[in-house]
């Protein structure tokens, strides 16, 4: 580990500092969206459907308006005479706003009341009547595509069934030759099912209209305020909004995990009602609405094979996956990806061949699919392959740990290009791996698991060895509605050397008023106290794609790396013309130029700074500032071994995680301490897949999940004390040689401990179980009895 | 609607609004009193996000009816700073037990309660002293320790105190 | 969340409060801790016309022994029965009960009257109530048929989901529980997904010797019946006994064949039955180390 090369008062890279944010969150005076209040400013609450598919008969919203306090209702009539009532996904499909002739979704928005108060916005729902005609449902996705499936976009010209599009990756060939010339061949059905983030503050906006300057204003929940800004004016431009003339602020946000990725249609519907009727509207949904009808992620069904030698050389990885994407292909995936980056699947290991097919269906269920911190699907990825290697382990009788380091790429093969066409940029996975064995004991552990087994008690160690894929991404292949996902950042020097500096992402708890002004720091010297970050408006933010799939360090901590350069490059011939020196006869040290050889002759970056404002070279523009626009050459490529020690009551199912190692590498660190509290927060939200969280429809689209009462969130009881470490392996392309880090966790830990319950029963002749592992899941693979 | 004039002591304030029968406390403190530190984070009270303390025990104040705090005592989060911040909000900071800021408040309520009546609570004690507040960001662990630095501060200022 | 409206009464004596309750009705709720009828007000799955706030009866909030029970206030908070040191110490299975009720916030809130008088077989204190053979005192309106207090044994207050035999117009105020004397030990096992969450199963089990030999046994169950469910046969094996873990896990077995669980999202009826064997077995073995000095 490398020293810092900034004090602790310039706080640089390395630095545990505290987060400059907290000040506020600590006080209560954070400003979230529903903190927000405008003069006049008016309520609106949506009706929702009961049903997963029907048609919308009429709607009578008599009894409504005749409540006081409601002044309007809003349906999709009204939103079609704007041509308002359906909008782009964000993958190029169409969704609706409001429906007119039917509803797909159980939860989906039927009509919005518009009151003077909450209270009476909520009454004003109870008293909106809607006829529905229910349709047959579609909730199976292996039955979407039955010839005698209902279609669900029969709205889509030219839509004659379920199916949306199929995609593939890999060397179809090739890989069935590998198949069929490998000692072993282990097929494994694994679904990975609906899951929610339910971040604690839930999705929201207050829309303003400013008449006379015909300005709009939205205050919204979004991790992406650009990219709402500019579909905004693709969408609504007709209704005469222009992107000048358009504001999106992200206040502060309470959790995103890809949650507030998407454009719900509770955010047109207000802004629609704002520009129409001229009045401020506040949008707050509920937590019911939030999980029913809000992006979810995972549903995967993905029929995996992987081929490998009795030595335990593992040759090849076959998978085939359905998922089903609800009503609408609304993820958020870059547009080349419908199915993110699965294709990471092949994993930490040195697969020659691999083939993975995806077809993505349609359901009646909300829309969504990446919207809980998985990297555009590389959970699912991981899960996969992290299974798989333990069926093979399982099945030639290899330890599990020994069979991945068999076969991980070593440190040598980097840069490394998989089967699947990634090119990872570094790794060392034998070294996590070893340390995260010594630090957990595990020559121990199995001694004791040994022993345990024979008093007839079971215990479990699972490991995962995950390869992630973040920093979406290069601008040839990576684009969002054909916007290209570079990202910004913009820095300008005060003359008394303070700084600011404005990003196109936007954090949502990340820390970036911190750890921007932490690079800034390693780079420029300024204290990074002295250093304002400004994120999410996007009148003064220069133009990016927001903070998801932990991609706010590789792009926009590198063009914040890459404009200080700039800025240095200018400061370096103030600091000559101030030194009367050639710029050549100049070196750096942290915060200030000096004389080469003359330590004595130096002038500070602050001073510096002072100059460009009084007395900067003639020839040379004032100020002391710079913008960059960062287009990533490759993607980074963090890493990690985790391991899971359980115990299981036999006579409960329950699962008690004894204890997690989690060593994880992101390269350059900037400050350690947030980097671990990402890691705990990452770690529970993959606990609660493995054990607690599913959302389910019954056969009539009927969601289960959706309220806390049975969306499982745990609390600090059920999450154990998490342990961690690390190795670190710089990223070569990254200008700070860092990756990116929040969503390794989330990506590493279900597999990591569905890995130790199998292994707890592998006596028993378990083989698989699928997620979440509830007791009674656990109880009957141990008993040996069918599924109820 | 009918709506009554209640008085409630918040922060130390006696502040007087008319309130609605139904209307829920939280939302007396966040629109009638503009103190919108305590947050709402659910409808089945199960997140603890509006955590507030009624007469000086920890509640979920989206489950208490305004009416109800007539003629008693509210403490929120923007009651806990004195002349320097609580030790709780200070190990907050400290150990990090915060990232985006949304369950805070409550969980810094939550544990004062936690703390008045037990000075030094063990982890589980801790973990199940704010078993009713969720969070999505921390995973649990710096919040712990944050609850643990203020108990060692308060000590500290007890011990203090008493010489 | 937001609930349909009501007027609101805050009575400050018990009289005024039964009086009101005879006035407005069946649309009139009783207000005690609130946290099972606010929340069903929040998702308007109940809209009563009227709540009748009790909680300015505060001479309902006691924990203390006499005339041979232990006697408990009604508005007797969760949080201050899991804290109390009488019950700590001579009635640990209240403690049991009462601790993994909710959540700490809202057991801060909620009352033990309230806990049993909602009537439902998902909440805690019934099944132990029952296998603690308790007893409810009840005060309704003075007049024609006595002095307006009546005391109704557990096994005649729970009629169905929801339904006591508590009247409109009565208020449940105390809870007595025959004190502990000679040798006994009782313990309350709840299996839940997560804290906070309605029993996957529980089981109560309150047990007395002579001696070594059982001499009386009440086992109860939470969340496998429309009411709490009184396994009797499990009992009556007991009875007799020394309690050996064959004698615990027969009992358990009885147990889990006199429950009627529902399959729903918590579990499989199979799964709970079995889950009803486990937790009575434990809970009964857990009632014997008490009896013999244990904690």
């Amino acid at each position: 580990m490398s020293k810092c090369k900034t004090s602790a008062e310039v706080g640089g890279m390395g630095h545990s500092v505290k987060r400059k944010e907290d000040a506020r969150f600590i006080r209560g005076q954070g400003t979230y969206v529903d903190d927000i209040v405008r003069p006049g400013m008016v309520f609106m609450d949506i009706v929702r459907s009961p049903y997963a598919h029907a048609k919308i008969k009429s709607i009578n919203a008599e009894k409504a308006l005749a409540l006081p306090g409601v002044a309007a209702v809003i349906t999709g009539e009204t939103l079609k005479e704007y041509n308002l009532h359906m909008m782009p996904t964000l993958m190029s499909d169409t969704q609706m706003v409001l429906p007119i002739d039917k509803v797909c979704y159980q939860a989906q928005e039927v009509a919005a009341v518009i009151a003077t108060d909450r209270y009476s916005a909520a009454d004003g729902v109870e008293l909106v009547e809607v006829e529905y005609e229910p349709l047959p449902v579609v909730v199976d996705p292996h039955k979407a595509t039955d010839p005698d499936a209902p279609i669900i976009r029969d709205d889509k010209e030219g839509q004659t069934s379920n199916h949306i599009w199929h995609w593939e990756n890999g060397d179809k060939e090739g890989t069935e030759e590998v198949f069929q010339s490998s000692d072993v061949v282990i097929k494994q059905k694994i679904y990975l099912p609906r899951i929610h983030v339910a971040s604690i503050e839930t999705c929201g906006c207050v829309s303003e209209f400013d008449k006379a300057n015909g300005k709009l204003t939205v205050w919204m929940t979004t991790q992406a305020p650009h990219a709402v800004r500019t579909v905004l004016a693709l969408v609504a431009g007709h209704v005469g909004l222009q992107e000048d003339k358009i504001r999106i602020i992200s206040p502060d946000i309470g959790g995103g995990f890809g949650g507030k990725v998407p454009i719900y249609p509770g955010y047109v519907i207000a802004i629609a009602a704002s520009v129409v009727t001229g009045l401020p509207i506040k949008w707050i949904e509920d937590r019911r609405e939030n999980l029913q009808a809000d992006s979810f992620a995972r549903d995967y069904h993905m029929d995996c094979e992987i081929a490998a030698d009795k030595d335990g050389t593992l040759k090849g990885l076959r998978i085939k996956t359905l998922a089903d994407n609800g009503y609408a292909d609304a993820a958020a995936n870059p547009s080349k990806y419908p199915a993110g980056m699965f294709s990471i699947c092949t994993g930490s290991y040195d697969f020659k061949k691999a083939f993975v097919e995806v077809d993505g269906v349609y359901t009646n269920k909300p829309p969504g699919g990446v919207a809980y911190r998985c990297s555009f699907r590389v959970t699912e990825a991981v899960h996969a392959i992290e299974r798989m290697v333990d069926l093979v382990a399982d099945e030639i009788m290899m330890d599990a740990a020994e069979l991945r380091m068999k076969n991980f790429i070593p440190k040598e093969a980097f840069p490394y290009k998989s089967p699947t066409g990634w090119e990872y940029d570094s790794g060392d996975y034998h070294t996590a791996l070893q340390l995260a064995m010594d630090n957990v004991g595990y020559d121990e552990l199995l001694k004791e698991q040994k022993e345990k087994r024979e008093k007839g008690e079971f215990m479990g160690i699972g490991i995962c060895s995950f390869t992630e894929v973040v920093g979406a991404g290069p601008s040839k292949d990576f684009d969002i509605l054909g916007i290209k996902m570079f990202d910004s950042s913009e820095i300008r020097i005060h003359p008394t050397g303070k700084a600011i500096a404005r990003f196109g992402t936007k954090s949502q708890g990340q820390g970036h008023e911190t750890t921007y002004a932490q690079i800034i720091a390693e780079e420029l010297g300024i204290p990074y106290t002295d250093i304002s970050v400004e994120e999410g408006d996007t009148d003064t933010a220069p133009y990016g794609l927001g903070t998801y799939a932990s991609r706010s360090t590789p792009t926009a901590g590198a063009a914040a790396a890459m404009a200080c350069r700039k800025i240095k490059a200018k400061a370096q011939k103030i600091a000559a013309h101030l030194l009367e020196a050639a710029e050549e006869d100049l070196e750096w040290e942290v915060g200030k130029f000096s004389v080469k050889g003359v330590p004595e002759k130096s002038v500070t970056i602050q001073e510096i700074a002072f100059a460009a404002y009084t007395n900067h070279p003639q020839g040379l523009e004032a100020g002391l500032e710079a913008t960059h626009y960062y287009d990533p050459p490759n993607l980074t490529f963090p890493f990690g071994s985790y391991i899971a020690v359980v115990d299981i009551d036999s006579e409960t199912g329950e699962v008690k995680i004894r204890r997690f190692m989690a060593v994880d590498d992101c390269g350059n660190i900037i400050n350690p301490m947030i980097v671990e509290g990402q890691i705990h927060g990452g770690l529970a939200q993959g606990l609660a897949p493995a054990l607690f969280e599913e959302i389910s429809y019954d056969d009539e689209g009927n969601i289960h999940g959706g309220s806390f009462m049975e969306y499982l969130v745990p609390t600090a009881v059920e999450t154990p004390h998490w342990e961690t470490d690390k190795t670190t392996t710089p990223s070569p392309h990254h200008p700070l040689g860092a990756k990116g880090v929040g969503e390794s966790p989330t990506v590493g830990a279900p597999p990591a401990i569905v890995n130790a319950v199998v292994d707890a029963l592998s006596h028993l002749g378990v083989k698989h179980i699928d997620i979440p592992m509830t007791p009674e899941k656990v109880w009957r693979a141990i008993h040996k009895q069918d599924a109820a | 609607m009918a709506s009554r004039s209640i008085t409630v002591t918040i922060n130390g304030e006696a502040r007087t609004s008319d309130v609605e029968d139904r209307l829920l406390l939280v939302h007396l403190i966040r629109d009638n009193f503009a103190l919108t530190g305590t947050h709402i984070g659910c409808d089945t009270t199960h997140c603890g996000a509006c955590t507030i303390l009624l007469d000086g025990k920890a509640v979920k104040s989206c489950t208490v009816f305004a009416v109800q705090a007539n003629g008693r005592d509210v403490t929120t989060i923007e009651g806990m700073e004195g002349e320097a911040l609580h030790p709780l909000q200070e190990g907050f900071v400290e150990e990090h037990g915060l990232q985006c800021g949304f369950c805070t408040p409550g969980m810094i309520m939550s544990s004062k309660h936690l703390l008045d009546k037990n000075s030094s609570p063990s982890e589980d004690e801790i973990r199940w002293g704010i078993s009713g507040n969720l969070c999505r960001c921390t995973g649990y662990q710096n919040i712990v320790k944050a609850v643990q630095y203020a108990s060692n501060k308060l000590q500290e200022i007890d011990n203090e105190g008493g010489e | 969340m937001i609930p349909g409206s009501f007027d609101y009464h805050a009575p400050s004596s018990l009289d005024e409060a039964i009086e009101l309750l005879g006035k407005l009705g069946e649309d009139a709720k009783i207000l005690a801790g609130g946290h099972s009828l606010i929340p069903m007000m929040k998702l308007r799955l109940a809209e009563p016309t009227h709540l009748v706030d009790i909680n300015g009866l505060s001479d309902l909030n006691y924990i203390k022994e006499q005339d041979g029970y232990l006697c408990i206030g009604a508005m007797t908070t969760e949080s201050d029965l899991e804290t109390s040191d009488l019950i700590l110490e001579k009635y640990p299975i209240l403690k049991d009960t009462s601790e993994v009720i909710a959540d700490p916030l809202v057991r801060n809130l909620a009352t033990v009257g309230g806990n049993i008088a909602h009537g439902d077989p998902a909440n805690d204190h019934p099944a132990t109530m029952v296998a603690l053979n308790a007893e409810i005192v009840v005060n309704g309106p003075a007049g024609l048929l006595g002095g307006g207090k009546r005391t109704i044994p557990i096994d005649e207050f729970f009629v169905g989901p929801l339904t006591t035999a508590l009247a409109e117009n009565e208020i449940l105020t105390e809870i007595r529980v025959p004190s502990s004397n000679g040798k006994s030990g009782a313990s309350y096992i709840k299996l839940e997904r997560k804290v906070g969450d309605y029993a996957i199963a529980g089981a109560a089990a309150a047990l007395h010797f002579d001696g070594d030999i059982c001499s009386k046994a009440g086992i109860a169950l939470t969340n496998v019946g429309p009411t709490p469910v009184r396994a009797t046969q499990a009992q009556d094996a007991l009875v007799g006994t020394t309690i050996t873990q064959e004698d615990a896990e027969k009992a358990g077995e009885l147990a889990a064949a006199a429950s009627h669980p529902v399959g729903d999202h918590r579990g499989s009826e199979e799964y709970k039955r079995a889950v009803v064997k486990v937790l009575t077995t434990r809970a009964i073995l857990k009632a014997k180390s008490r009896a013999g000095g244990e904690k």
